[in-house]
Protein backbone atom coordinates (compact mmCIF):
# COMPACT_ATOMS: atom_id res chain seq x y z
CA UNK A 1 0.00 0.00 0.00
CA UNK A 2 2.68 2.45 1.01
CA UNK A 3 5.96 3.26 -0.48
CA UNK A 4 7.53 3.14 2.95
CA UNK A 5 10.85 4.58 1.89
CA UNK A 6 9.10 7.86 1.13
CA UNK A 7 6.45 7.77 3.86
CA UNK A 8 6.92 11.07 5.71
CA UNK A 9 5.57 9.77 9.02
CA UNK A 10 8.37 7.23 9.27
CA UNK A 11 11.23 9.69 8.94
CA UNK A 12 13.16 10.74 12.00
CA UNK A 13 13.23 14.53 11.78
CA UNK A 14 10.41 16.16 9.85
CA UNK A 15 11.62 19.76 9.47
CA UNK A 16 15.11 21.18 9.54
CA UNK A 17 14.43 24.94 9.55
CA UNK A 18 15.77 26.68 12.68
CA UNK A 19 13.45 28.01 15.41
CA UNK A 20 12.80 31.73 14.90
CA UNK A 21 13.73 34.36 17.49
CA UNK A 22 11.11 34.97 20.18
CA UNK A 23 10.96 36.90 23.43
CA UNK A 24 10.97 34.30 26.24
CA UNK A 25 7.33 34.84 27.25
CA UNK A 26 6.14 34.56 23.62
CA UNK A 27 8.28 31.50 23.11
CA UNK A 28 6.58 29.86 26.11
CA UNK A 29 3.18 30.62 24.60
CA UNK A 30 4.17 29.14 21.24
CA UNK A 31 5.54 26.08 23.04
CA UNK A 32 2.36 25.57 25.08
CA UNK A 33 0.24 25.97 22.00
CA UNK A 34 2.34 23.61 19.89
CA UNK A 35 1.97 20.98 22.59
CA UNK A 36 -1.79 21.53 22.61
CA UNK A 37 -1.97 20.93 18.85
CA UNK A 38 0.31 17.89 19.11
CA UNK A 39 -1.72 16.39 21.98
CA UNK A 40 -4.91 16.85 19.96
CA UNK A 41 -3.64 15.04 16.87
CA UNK A 42 -1.93 12.42 18.99
CA UNK A 43 -4.89 11.42 21.13
CA UNK A 44 -7.22 11.28 18.14
CA UNK A 45 -4.65 9.34 16.09
CA UNK A 46 -4.27 6.93 19.00
CA UNK A 47 -8.03 6.47 19.31
CA UNK A 48 -8.30 5.75 15.58
CA UNK A 49 -5.44 3.27 15.79
CA UNK A 50 -7.55 1.26 18.26
CA UNK A 51 -9.76 0.36 15.29
CA UNK A 52 -6.97 -1.37 13.37
CA UNK A 53 -8.07 -4.95 12.68
CA UNK A 54 -11.62 -4.33 13.94
CA UNK A 55 -13.16 -2.13 11.22
CA UNK A 56 -16.60 -2.80 9.72
CA UNK A 57 -15.12 -3.73 6.34
CA UNK A 58 -11.52 -4.10 5.15
CA UNK A 59 -11.47 -0.91 3.06
CA UNK A 60 -12.68 1.21 5.98
CA UNK A 61 -10.31 -0.50 8.39
CA UNK A 62 -7.54 0.74 6.12
CA UNK A 63 -9.04 4.22 5.84
CA UNK A 64 -9.16 4.55 9.64
CA UNK A 65 -5.51 3.50 9.89
CA UNK A 66 -4.56 5.94 7.15
CA UNK A 67 -6.08 8.84 9.01
CA UNK A 68 -4.47 7.67 12.24
CA UNK A 69 -1.10 7.57 10.47
CA UNK A 70 -1.54 11.07 9.07
CA UNK A 71 -2.41 12.41 12.50
CA UNK A 72 0.51 10.64 14.16
CA UNK A 73 2.77 12.10 11.45
CA UNK A 74 1.48 15.58 12.21
CA UNK A 75 1.92 14.86 15.92
CA UNK A 76 5.58 14.01 15.44
CA UNK A 77 6.30 17.24 13.55
CA UNK A 78 4.62 19.20 16.33
CA UNK A 79 6.27 17.42 19.28
CA UNK A 80 9.63 17.73 17.57
CA UNK A 81 9.04 21.45 17.22
CA UNK A 82 7.91 21.71 20.86
CA UNK A 83 11.09 19.95 21.98
CA UNK A 84 13.20 22.38 19.94
CA UNK A 85 11.33 25.39 21.32
CA UNK A 86 11.81 24.14 24.86
CA UNK A 87 15.51 23.58 24.27
CA UNK A 88 16.03 21.39 27.32
CA UNK A 89 17.22 18.32 25.48
CA UNK A 90 13.87 16.56 25.56
CA UNK A 91 12.67 14.80 22.40
CA UNK A 92 9.31 14.01 20.77
CA UNK A 93 8.84 10.81 22.76
CA UNK A 94 9.43 12.57 26.09
CA UNK A 95 6.59 14.88 25.20
CA UNK A 96 4.24 12.06 24.27
CA UNK A 97 5.17 9.42 26.82
CA UNK A 98 6.25 11.28 29.95
CA UNK A 99 3.58 13.93 30.46
CA UNK A 100 0.60 13.21 32.69
CA UNK A 101 -3.13 13.82 32.26
CA UNK A 102 -3.30 17.42 33.48
CA UNK A 103 -0.33 18.37 31.30
CA UNK A 104 -2.13 17.16 28.18
CA UNK A 105 -4.00 20.03 26.51
CA UNK A 106 -6.19 18.36 23.89
CA UNK A 107 -9.85 19.35 23.60
CA UNK A 108 -12.18 16.82 25.27
CA UNK A 109 -13.70 15.58 22.01
CA UNK A 110 -10.65 13.66 20.81
CA UNK A 111 -10.25 11.60 23.98
CA UNK A 112 -13.84 10.30 23.84
CA UNK A 113 -14.00 6.53 23.29
CA UNK A 114 -14.49 5.10 19.80
CA UNK A 115 -17.98 3.79 20.58
CA UNK A 116 -19.54 2.30 17.47
CA UNK A 117 -18.57 3.28 13.92
CA UNK A 118 -21.18 6.06 14.04
CA UNK A 119 -19.59 7.63 17.13
CA UNK A 120 -16.15 7.41 15.55
CA UNK A 121 -17.41 9.00 12.33
CA UNK A 122 -19.14 11.83 14.10
CA UNK A 123 -16.15 12.53 16.34
CA UNK A 124 -13.98 12.59 13.22
CA UNK A 125 -16.41 14.81 11.33
CA UNK A 126 -16.54 17.41 14.13
CA UNK A 127 -12.75 17.37 14.34
CA UNK A 128 -12.06 17.39 10.59
CA UNK A 129 -14.47 20.26 10.05
CA UNK A 130 -12.38 22.27 12.51
CA UNK A 131 -8.96 20.92 11.57
CA UNK A 132 -9.32 21.53 7.84
CA UNK A 133 -10.40 25.19 8.07
CA UNK A 134 -7.97 25.78 10.93
CA UNK A 135 -4.96 24.45 9.00
CA UNK A 136 -5.93 26.56 6.01
CA UNK A 137 -5.58 29.66 8.17
CA UNK A 138 -2.59 28.43 10.14
CA UNK A 139 -0.62 28.35 6.90
CA UNK A 140 -0.49 32.16 7.25
CA UNK A 141 0.91 32.04 10.77
CA UNK A 142 3.79 34.38 11.59
CA UNK A 143 5.42 31.29 13.07
CA UNK A 144 7.22 29.77 10.10
CA UNK A 145 7.34 26.23 11.42
CA UNK A 146 3.67 26.06 12.36
CA UNK A 147 2.84 27.48 8.94
CA UNK A 148 4.96 24.79 7.26
CA UNK A 149 3.43 21.98 9.33
CA UNK A 150 -0.04 23.31 8.52
CA UNK A 151 0.70 23.35 4.82
CA UNK A 152 1.83 19.74 4.89
CA UNK A 153 -1.06 18.52 7.02
CA UNK A 154 -3.70 20.41 5.05
CA UNK A 155 -3.35 18.06 2.08
CA UNK A 156 -4.07 15.09 4.33
CA UNK A 157 -6.86 16.87 6.16
CA UNK A 158 -8.65 17.67 2.90
CA UNK A 159 -8.93 13.92 2.37
CA UNK A 160 -10.08 13.31 5.95
CA UNK A 161 -12.89 15.87 5.83
CA UNK A 162 -14.13 14.39 2.58
CA UNK A 163 -14.14 10.90 4.06
CA UNK A 164 -15.90 11.73 7.32
CA UNK A 165 -18.44 14.04 5.58
CA UNK A 166 -19.35 11.29 3.12
CA UNK A 167 -19.85 8.83 5.95
CA UNK A 168 -22.09 11.23 7.90
CA UNK A 169 -24.21 11.48 4.75
CA UNK A 170 -24.29 7.71 4.23
CA UNK A 171 -25.22 6.99 7.82
CA UNK A 172 -27.78 9.81 8.08
CA UNK A 173 -29.40 8.96 4.76
CA UNK A 174 -28.80 5.21 4.84
CA UNK A 175 -31.02 2.82 6.82
CA UNK A 176 -33.29 3.43 9.77
CA UNK A 177 -30.72 1.85 12.06
CA UNK A 178 -27.78 3.89 10.77
CA UNK A 179 -29.82 7.05 11.21
CA UNK A 180 -30.66 6.12 14.81
CA UNK A 181 -27.02 5.44 15.52
CA UNK A 182 -25.66 8.65 14.03
CA UNK A 183 -28.36 10.64 15.87
CA UNK A 184 -27.27 8.99 19.11
CA UNK A 185 -23.66 9.91 18.30
CA UNK A 186 -24.69 13.53 17.66
CA UNK A 187 -26.47 13.55 20.98
CA UNK A 188 -23.43 12.20 22.82
CA UNK A 189 -20.71 14.20 21.13
CA UNK A 190 -22.22 17.56 20.24
CA UNK A 191 -21.44 19.03 23.69
CA UNK A 192 -17.74 18.55 22.83
CA UNK A 193 -17.91 20.44 19.54
CA UNK A 194 -17.76 23.95 21.02
CA UNK A 195 -14.44 23.75 22.84
CA UNK A 196 -12.42 24.13 19.64
CA UNK A 197 -13.68 27.69 19.28
CA UNK A 198 -13.43 28.83 22.91
CA UNK A 199 -10.20 30.74 23.24
CA UNK A 200 -7.94 30.06 26.20
CA UNK A 201 -5.69 32.80 27.61
CA UNK A 202 -2.77 31.27 25.65
CA UNK A 203 -4.75 31.37 22.44
CA UNK A 204 -5.90 34.96 22.96
CA UNK A 205 -2.31 36.09 23.51
CA UNK A 206 -1.13 34.22 20.39
CA UNK A 207 -3.92 35.71 18.31
CA UNK A 208 -2.56 39.13 19.18
CA UNK A 209 0.90 38.03 18.07
CA UNK A 210 -0.45 36.84 14.72
CA UNK A 211 0.70 33.29 15.46
CA UNK A 212 -2.78 31.79 15.33
CA UNK A 213 -5.86 32.65 13.30
CA UNK A 214 -9.08 34.14 14.59
CA UNK A 215 -11.35 31.24 15.56
CA UNK A 216 -14.54 33.20 14.92
CA UNK A 217 -13.87 33.05 11.19
CA UNK A 218 -13.09 29.36 11.37
CA UNK A 219 -16.36 28.88 13.27
CA UNK A 220 -18.26 30.42 10.36
CA UNK A 221 -16.66 27.99 7.90
CA UNK A 222 -17.32 25.15 10.36
CA UNK A 223 -21.00 26.09 10.72
CA UNK A 224 -21.45 26.34 6.96
CA UNK A 225 -19.79 22.99 6.31
CA UNK A 226 -21.71 21.21 9.06
CA UNK A 227 -25.01 22.69 7.84
CA UNK A 228 -24.32 21.59 4.28
CA UNK A 229 -23.35 18.03 5.19
CA UNK A 230 -26.19 17.60 7.69
CA UNK A 231 -28.69 18.82 5.13
CA UNK A 232 -27.50 16.23 2.65
CA UNK A 233 -27.55 13.63 5.42
CA UNK A 234 -31.12 14.71 6.30
CA UNK A 235 -29.94 15.34 9.87
CA UNK A 236 -30.76 18.29 12.12
CA UNK A 237 -27.98 20.45 13.54
CA UNK A 238 -28.54 20.57 17.32
CA UNK A 239 -29.40 23.97 18.73
CA UNK A 240 -28.66 25.54 22.13
CA UNK A 241 -26.50 22.69 23.40
CA UNK A 242 -24.44 23.22 26.55
CA UNK A 243 -20.80 23.08 25.50
CA UNK A 244 -18.22 21.29 27.63
CA UNK A 245 -14.72 22.67 27.90
CA UNK A 246 -11.56 22.41 29.97
CA UNK A 247 -9.43 19.96 27.97
CA UNK A 248 -7.30 22.73 26.47
CA UNK A 249 -6.44 23.76 30.04
CA UNK A 250 -5.78 20.23 31.30
CA UNK A 251 -9.18 19.50 32.87
CA UNK A 252 -10.10 16.26 31.13
CA UNK A 253 -12.80 13.62 31.14
CA UNK A 254 -11.97 10.37 32.93
CA UNK A 255 -11.12 8.68 29.65
CA UNK A 256 -7.76 10.34 29.07
CA UNK A 257 -6.09 8.75 32.09
CA UNK A 258 -6.73 5.29 30.67
CA UNK A 259 -5.53 6.28 27.21
CA UNK A 260 -2.26 7.53 28.68
CA UNK A 261 -1.87 4.50 30.95
CA UNK A 262 -2.01 2.24 27.94
CA UNK A 263 0.11 4.23 25.55
CA UNK A 264 2.78 5.13 28.12
CA UNK A 265 3.02 1.64 29.60
CA UNK A 266 6.45 0.61 28.28
CA UNK A 267 8.12 3.98 28.80
CA UNK A 268 6.82 4.10 32.37
CA UNK A 269 7.63 0.46 33.20
CA UNK A 270 11.19 0.64 31.86
CA UNK A 271 12.22 4.26 32.33
CA UNK A 272 14.96 5.80 30.22
CA UNK A 273 15.47 3.03 27.66
CA UNK A 274 15.73 3.23 23.89
CA UNK A 275 13.20 1.23 21.91
CA UNK B 1 -17.06 -33.34 -25.89
CA UNK B 2 -14.70 -35.62 -23.98
CA UNK B 3 -12.08 -35.20 -26.64
CA UNK B 4 -12.26 -31.42 -26.38
CA UNK B 5 -11.77 -31.70 -22.63
CA UNK B 6 -8.71 -33.90 -23.09
CA UNK B 7 -7.32 -31.42 -25.54
CA UNK B 8 -7.85 -28.50 -23.19
CA UNK B 9 -6.22 -30.39 -20.37
CA UNK B 10 -3.22 -31.16 -22.56
CA UNK B 11 -2.92 -27.55 -23.63
CA UNK B 12 -3.13 -26.45 -20.01
CA UNK B 13 -0.45 -28.89 -18.90
CA UNK B 14 1.76 -27.82 -21.80
CA UNK B 15 1.40 -24.15 -20.89
CA UNK B 16 2.23 -24.79 -17.27
CA UNK B 17 5.24 -26.89 -18.25
CA UNK B 18 6.50 -24.00 -20.39
CA UNK B 19 5.94 -21.54 -17.53
CA UNK B 20 3.26 -19.66 -19.41
CA UNK B 21 0.95 -17.97 -16.92
CA UNK B 22 -2.62 -19.15 -16.59
CA UNK B 23 -5.06 -16.23 -16.67
CA UNK B 24 -8.65 -16.01 -15.30
CA UNK B 25 -10.37 -16.60 -18.65
CA UNK B 26 -8.17 -19.55 -19.63
CA UNK B 27 -9.48 -23.06 -19.29
CA UNK B 28 -8.18 -24.84 -16.19
CA UNK B 29 -8.93 -28.16 -14.49
CA UNK B 30 -11.47 -27.92 -11.68
CA UNK B 31 -8.99 -29.32 -9.20
CA UNK B 32 -6.45 -26.62 -10.12
CA UNK B 33 -9.10 -23.95 -9.59
CA UNK B 34 -10.15 -25.47 -6.24
CA UNK B 35 -6.58 -25.82 -5.03
CA UNK B 36 -5.88 -22.20 -5.87
CA UNK B 37 -9.04 -20.88 -4.24
CA UNK B 38 -8.17 -22.86 -1.12
CA UNK B 39 -4.57 -21.64 -1.06
CA UNK B 40 -5.21 -17.99 -1.97
CA UNK B 41 -8.14 -17.59 0.41
CA UNK B 42 -6.15 -19.25 3.20
CA UNK B 43 -3.40 -16.81 2.47
CA UNK B 44 -5.83 -13.85 2.51
CA UNK B 45 -7.33 -15.05 5.81
CA UNK B 46 -3.83 -15.33 7.28
CA UNK B 47 -3.19 -11.69 6.45
CA UNK B 48 -6.43 -10.61 8.09
CA UNK B 49 -6.16 -12.77 11.20
CA UNK B 50 -2.46 -11.88 11.30
CA UNK B 51 -3.43 -8.26 11.91
CA UNK B 52 -4.66 -9.18 15.39
CA UNK B 53 -1.57 -10.36 17.29
CA UNK B 54 0.46 -7.40 16.08
CA UNK B 55 -2.46 -5.00 16.34
CA UNK B 56 -2.47 -5.97 20.01
CA UNK B 57 0.62 -3.75 20.50
CA UNK B 58 -0.27 -0.69 18.39
CA UNK B 59 -1.72 1.19 21.34
CA UNK B 60 1.26 0.24 23.54
CA UNK B 61 4.11 0.80 21.06
CA UNK B 62 6.98 2.41 22.97
CA UNK B 63 7.70 5.40 20.71
CA UNK B 64 5.93 7.51 18.12
CA UNK B 65 8.11 6.14 15.37
CA UNK B 66 7.48 2.52 16.39
CA UNK B 67 3.78 3.21 16.65
CA UNK B 68 3.65 4.67 13.13
CA UNK B 69 5.69 1.81 11.67
CA UNK B 70 3.60 -0.87 13.38
CA UNK B 71 0.33 0.73 12.36
CA UNK B 72 1.55 1.07 8.76
CA UNK B 73 2.63 -2.55 8.84
CA UNK B 74 -0.66 -3.91 10.11
CA UNK B 75 -2.46 -1.73 7.59
CA UNK B 76 -0.29 -3.27 4.85
CA UNK B 77 -1.57 -6.67 5.94
CA UNK B 78 -5.14 -5.49 5.41
CA UNK B 79 -4.03 -4.39 1.94
CA UNK B 80 -2.48 -7.79 1.25
CA UNK B 81 -5.70 -9.44 2.34
CA UNK B 82 -7.57 -7.23 -0.06
CA UNK B 83 -5.46 -8.05 -3.11
CA UNK B 84 -5.48 -11.73 -2.29
CA UNK B 85 -9.26 -11.82 -1.91
CA UNK B 86 -9.42 -10.07 -5.28
CA UNK B 87 -7.08 -12.66 -6.83
CA UNK B 88 -9.33 -15.44 -5.47
CA UNK B 89 -12.38 -13.65 -6.88
CA UNK B 90 -10.90 -13.97 -10.38
CA UNK B 91 -11.37 -17.72 -9.91
CA UNK B 92 -15.08 -17.32 -9.17
CA UNK B 93 -14.96 -17.26 -5.35
CA UNK B 94 -16.84 -14.43 -3.57
CA UNK B 95 -15.30 -12.45 -0.74
CA UNK B 96 -18.44 -12.85 1.39
CA UNK B 97 -18.34 -16.62 1.01
CA UNK B 98 -14.62 -16.81 1.77
CA UNK B 99 -15.12 -14.73 4.92
CA UNK B 100 -18.10 -16.84 5.95
CA UNK B 101 -15.89 -19.95 5.59
CA UNK B 102 -13.23 -18.35 7.79
CA UNK B 103 -15.78 -17.53 10.46
CA UNK B 104 -17.37 -20.99 10.42
CA UNK B 105 -13.98 -22.65 10.76
CA UNK B 106 -14.25 -24.33 7.37
CA UNK B 107 -11.35 -22.31 5.94
CA UNK B 108 -7.95 -22.35 7.60
CA UNK B 109 -5.35 -19.65 8.13
CA UNK B 110 -1.74 -19.79 9.22
CA UNK B 111 -1.57 -21.35 12.68
CA UNK B 112 1.21 -19.02 13.76
CA UNK B 113 -1.39 -16.34 14.48
CA UNK B 114 -2.97 -18.50 17.14
CA UNK B 115 -0.10 -17.69 19.47
CA UNK B 116 -0.32 -14.64 21.75
CA UNK B 117 1.90 -11.53 21.70
CA UNK B 118 2.99 -11.06 25.30
CA UNK B 119 5.71 -8.43 25.14
CA UNK B 120 6.98 -5.71 22.83
CA UNK B 121 9.76 -8.09 21.78
CA UNK B 122 7.09 -10.30 20.21
CA UNK B 123 6.54 -7.55 17.66
CA UNK B 124 10.23 -7.73 16.78
CA UNK B 125 10.20 -11.53 16.75
CA UNK B 126 7.14 -11.69 14.50
CA UNK B 127 8.64 -9.26 12.01
CA UNK B 128 11.98 -10.97 11.99
CA UNK B 129 10.97 -14.65 12.17
CA UNK B 130 7.36 -14.91 11.02
CA UNK B 131 7.71 -12.42 8.17
CA UNK B 132 11.06 -14.00 7.36
CA UNK B 133 9.38 -17.39 7.02
CA UNK B 134 6.52 -15.85 5.07
CA UNK B 135 8.99 -14.34 2.59
CA UNK B 136 10.72 -17.70 2.22
CA UNK B 137 7.34 -19.23 1.38
CA UNK B 138 6.14 -16.36 -0.76
CA UNK B 139 9.04 -15.37 -2.97
CA UNK B 140 8.64 -18.54 -5.06
CA UNK B 141 4.94 -17.68 -5.37
CA UNK B 142 5.86 -14.60 -7.41
CA UNK B 143 6.52 -17.21 -10.16
CA UNK B 144 3.47 -19.33 -9.44
CA UNK B 145 1.55 -20.50 -12.49
CA UNK B 146 -1.66 -18.50 -11.89
CA UNK B 147 -1.19 -14.92 -13.17
CA UNK B 148 -3.30 -12.84 -10.72
CA UNK B 149 -1.84 -14.70 -7.71
CA UNK B 150 1.73 -14.26 -8.96
CA UNK B 151 1.20 -10.54 -9.54
CA UNK B 152 -0.41 -10.05 -6.13
CA UNK B 153 2.57 -11.81 -4.57
CA UNK B 154 5.07 -9.48 -6.22
CA UNK B 155 3.48 -6.56 -4.35
CA UNK B 156 3.11 -8.52 -1.13
CA UNK B 157 6.75 -9.61 -1.14
CA UNK B 158 8.08 -6.08 -1.59
CA UNK B 159 6.23 -4.95 1.50
CA UNK B 160 7.06 -8.06 3.49
CA UNK B 161 10.77 -7.50 3.10
CA UNK B 162 10.34 -4.03 4.57
CA UNK B 163 8.43 -5.58 7.47
CA UNK B 164 11.13 -8.11 8.08
CA UNK B 165 13.85 -5.46 8.21
CA UNK B 166 11.77 -3.55 10.74
CA UNK B 167 11.35 -6.65 12.90
CA UNK B 168 15.07 -7.34 12.83
CA UNK B 169 15.73 -3.72 13.76
CA UNK B 170 13.45 -3.97 16.80
CA UNK B 171 15.31 -7.13 17.88
CA UNK B 172 18.67 -5.44 17.35
CA UNK B 173 17.63 -2.42 19.42
CA UNK B 174 16.49 -4.73 22.24
CA UNK B 175 19.57 -6.94 22.05
CA UNK B 176 21.87 -3.91 22.21
CA UNK B 177 19.80 -2.34 24.98
CA UNK B 178 19.46 -2.86 28.72
CA UNK B 179 19.63 -6.39 30.21
CA UNK B 180 15.85 -6.47 30.70
CA UNK B 181 15.39 -5.69 27.01
CA UNK B 182 17.76 -8.41 25.93
CA UNK B 183 15.96 -10.84 28.21
CA UNK B 184 12.67 -9.77 26.64
CA UNK B 185 14.13 -10.49 23.17
CA UNK B 186 15.44 -13.95 24.12
CA UNK B 187 12.18 -14.88 25.79
CA UNK B 188 10.19 -13.88 22.69
CA UNK B 189 12.65 -15.77 20.47
CA UNK B 190 12.19 -18.90 22.62
CA UNK B 191 8.44 -18.79 22.16
CA UNK B 192 8.36 -17.98 18.43
CA UNK B 193 11.17 -20.14 17.04
CA UNK B 194 9.42 -23.51 16.92
CA UNK B 195 6.00 -22.27 15.81
CA UNK B 196 7.80 -20.40 13.01
CA UNK B 197 9.44 -23.63 11.79
CA UNK B 198 5.96 -25.15 11.72
CA UNK B 199 4.82 -22.42 9.31
CA UNK B 200 6.37 -24.34 6.41
CA UNK B 201 3.77 -27.03 6.92
CA UNK B 202 4.02 -30.76 7.63
CA UNK B 203 7.02 -32.86 6.63
CA UNK B 204 7.10 -33.62 2.91
CA UNK B 205 6.02 -37.22 3.39
CA UNK B 206 2.93 -36.01 5.26
CA UNK B 207 2.01 -33.11 2.99
CA UNK B 208 -0.94 -34.33 0.91
CA UNK B 209 -1.07 -31.47 -1.59
CA UNK B 210 2.59 -30.92 -2.33
CA UNK B 211 3.08 -33.30 -5.24
CA UNK B 212 0.16 -32.10 -7.35
CA UNK B 213 0.91 -28.44 -6.53
CA UNK B 214 4.53 -28.86 -7.59
CA UNK B 215 3.40 -30.42 -10.87
CA UNK B 216 1.01 -27.53 -11.53
CA UNK B 217 3.77 -25.11 -10.58
CA UNK B 218 1.63 -23.53 -7.92
CA UNK B 219 4.35 -24.58 -5.51
CA UNK B 220 8.04 -24.47 -6.47
CA UNK B 221 9.76 -26.02 -3.46
CA UNK B 222 8.72 -28.57 -0.86
CA UNK B 223 7.97 -27.71 2.77
CA UNK B 224 11.17 -29.31 4.04
CA UNK B 225 13.34 -27.58 1.44
CA UNK B 226 12.02 -24.19 2.45
CA UNK B 227 12.29 -25.00 6.17
CA UNK B 228 15.93 -25.97 5.76
CA UNK B 229 16.71 -22.76 3.89
CA UNK B 230 15.02 -20.76 6.62
CA UNK B 231 17.02 -22.39 9.41
CA UNK B 232 20.25 -21.87 7.48
CA UNK B 233 19.42 -18.20 7.00
CA UNK B 234 18.23 -17.45 10.53
CA UNK B 235 20.86 -19.16 12.68
CA UNK B 236 23.64 -16.70 11.70
CA UNK B 237 21.25 -13.79 12.24
CA UNK B 238 20.43 -15.05 15.74
CA UNK B 239 24.16 -15.35 16.43
CA UNK B 240 24.67 -11.79 15.19
CA UNK B 241 21.99 -10.61 17.62
CA UNK B 242 23.57 -12.60 20.45
CA UNK B 243 20.49 -14.76 20.89
CA UNK B 244 20.54 -18.48 21.64
CA UNK B 245 18.48 -20.68 19.33
CA UNK B 246 16.24 -22.74 21.66
CA UNK B 247 17.29 -26.07 20.13
CA UNK B 248 19.93 -28.18 21.84
CA UNK B 249 20.21 -30.41 18.77
CA UNK B 250 21.07 -27.59 16.40
CA UNK B 251 24.39 -28.38 14.73
CA UNK B 252 26.23 -27.39 11.55
CA UNK B 253 26.41 -30.31 9.12
CA UNK B 254 29.38 -29.85 6.82
CA UNK B 255 28.31 -32.68 4.51
CA UNK B 256 24.94 -31.18 3.67
CA UNK B 257 26.23 -27.62 3.98
CA UNK B 258 23.36 -26.76 6.30
CA UNK B 259 22.19 -27.07 9.88
CA UNK B 260 20.72 -30.16 11.43
CA UNK B 261 17.93 -29.17 13.76
CA UNK B 262 15.90 -30.89 16.44
CA UNK B 263 12.58 -32.63 16.27
CA UNK B 264 9.57 -30.39 15.65
CA UNK B 265 6.66 -31.09 17.98
CA UNK B 266 4.14 -32.19 15.34
CA UNK B 267 1.55 -33.00 17.98
CA UNK B 268 1.52 -29.33 18.90
CA UNK B 269 1.29 -28.38 15.22
CA UNK B 270 -1.75 -30.59 14.56
CA UNK B 271 -3.35 -29.60 17.81
CA UNK B 272 -3.18 -25.88 16.89
CA UNK B 273 -4.38 -26.62 13.34
CA UNK B 274 -7.37 -28.43 14.85
CA UNK B 275 -8.31 -25.37 16.88
CA UNK B 276 -6.59 -25.95 20.20
CA UNK B 277 -3.93 -23.25 20.05
CA UNK B 278 -3.87 -20.63 22.79
CA UNK B 279 -5.72 -18.02 20.69
CA UNK B 280 -7.74 -19.90 18.01
CA UNK B 281 -11.10 -19.14 19.59
CA UNK B 282 -10.21 -15.58 20.48
CA UNK B 283 -8.99 -14.76 16.96
CA UNK B 284 -12.10 -16.03 15.22
CA UNK B 285 -14.39 -14.47 17.79
CA UNK B 286 -12.69 -11.12 17.24
CA UNK B 287 -13.16 -11.38 13.47
CA UNK B 288 -16.79 -12.46 13.83
CA UNK B 289 -17.46 -9.58 16.23
CA UNK B 290 -15.95 -7.00 13.85
CA UNK B 291 -18.02 -8.46 11.02
CA UNK B 292 -21.27 -8.50 13.00
CA UNK B 293 -20.79 -5.04 14.46
CA UNK B 294 -19.98 -3.73 11.00
CA UNK B 295 -23.08 -5.21 9.36
CA UNK B 296 -25.24 -2.11 9.90
CA UNK B 297 -22.50 0.09 8.42
CA UNK B 298 -22.26 -2.02 5.26
CA UNK B 299 -26.04 -2.08 4.98
CA UNK B 300 -26.24 1.70 5.36
CA UNK B 301 -23.61 2.23 2.65
CA UNK B 302 -25.54 -0.03 0.27
CA UNK B 303 -28.89 1.59 1.09
CA UNK B 304 -27.46 5.06 0.57
CA UNK B 305 -25.83 4.11 -2.74
CA UNK B 306 -29.18 2.70 -3.89
CA UNK B 307 -31.05 5.88 -2.86
CA UNK B 308 -28.50 7.96 -4.71
CA UNK B 309 -28.74 5.86 -7.86
CA UNK B 310 -32.52 6.10 -7.74
CA UNK B 311 -32.36 9.90 -7.48
CA UNK B 312 -30.01 10.00 -10.45
CA UNK B 313 -32.40 7.88 -12.48
CA UNK B 314 -35.33 10.16 -11.57
CA UNK B 315 -33.33 13.21 -12.53
CA UNK B 316 -32.42 11.65 -15.87
CA UNK B 317 -36.07 10.74 -16.52
CA UNK B 318 -37.24 14.24 -15.71
CA UNK B 319 -34.62 15.72 -18.00
CA UNK B 320 -35.65 13.41 -20.86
Amino acid sequence: MHNHENAPHLHEQHFNTPVQEYAPEVKQLVLDYTLQLADTSFILGHRLSEWCGHGPVLEQDMALSNIALDLIGETRSLYQYAAELEGKGRAEDDMAYLRDTVEYKNPLLVEQPNGDFGDTILRQFIFDSFHFFFLKELQNSTDHRLAAIAEKSLKESSYHIKWSSEWVIRLGDGTEESRKRIEKAIDNLWPFSGEFFMMTATEKALLEQGVIPDYSQIKQSWDAHVAKVFEEATLAVPQNVWMQSGGKEGRHTEHLGFVLTELQYLQRTYPGLEW
Amino acid sequence: MEEVEVNLEEQFEAKVAKDIRIEPKDWMPDAYRKTLIRQISQHAHSEIVGMLPEGNWITRAPSLKRKAILLAKVQDEAGHGLYLYSAAETLGASRDQMIADLHSGKAKYSSIFNYPTLSWADIGAIGWLVDGAAIMNQVPLCRTSYGPYARAMVRVCKEESFHQRQGFEIMMTLCNGAPEQKKMAQEAFNRWWWPTLMMFGPKDEESPNTEQSMRWRIKRFTNDELRQRFVDMMVPQAEFLGLTVPDKDLKWNEAKNGYDYGQIDWDEFWSVVKGNGPCNKQRIQTRVKADQEGAWVREAALAHAEKRAQRERQKAEQAA
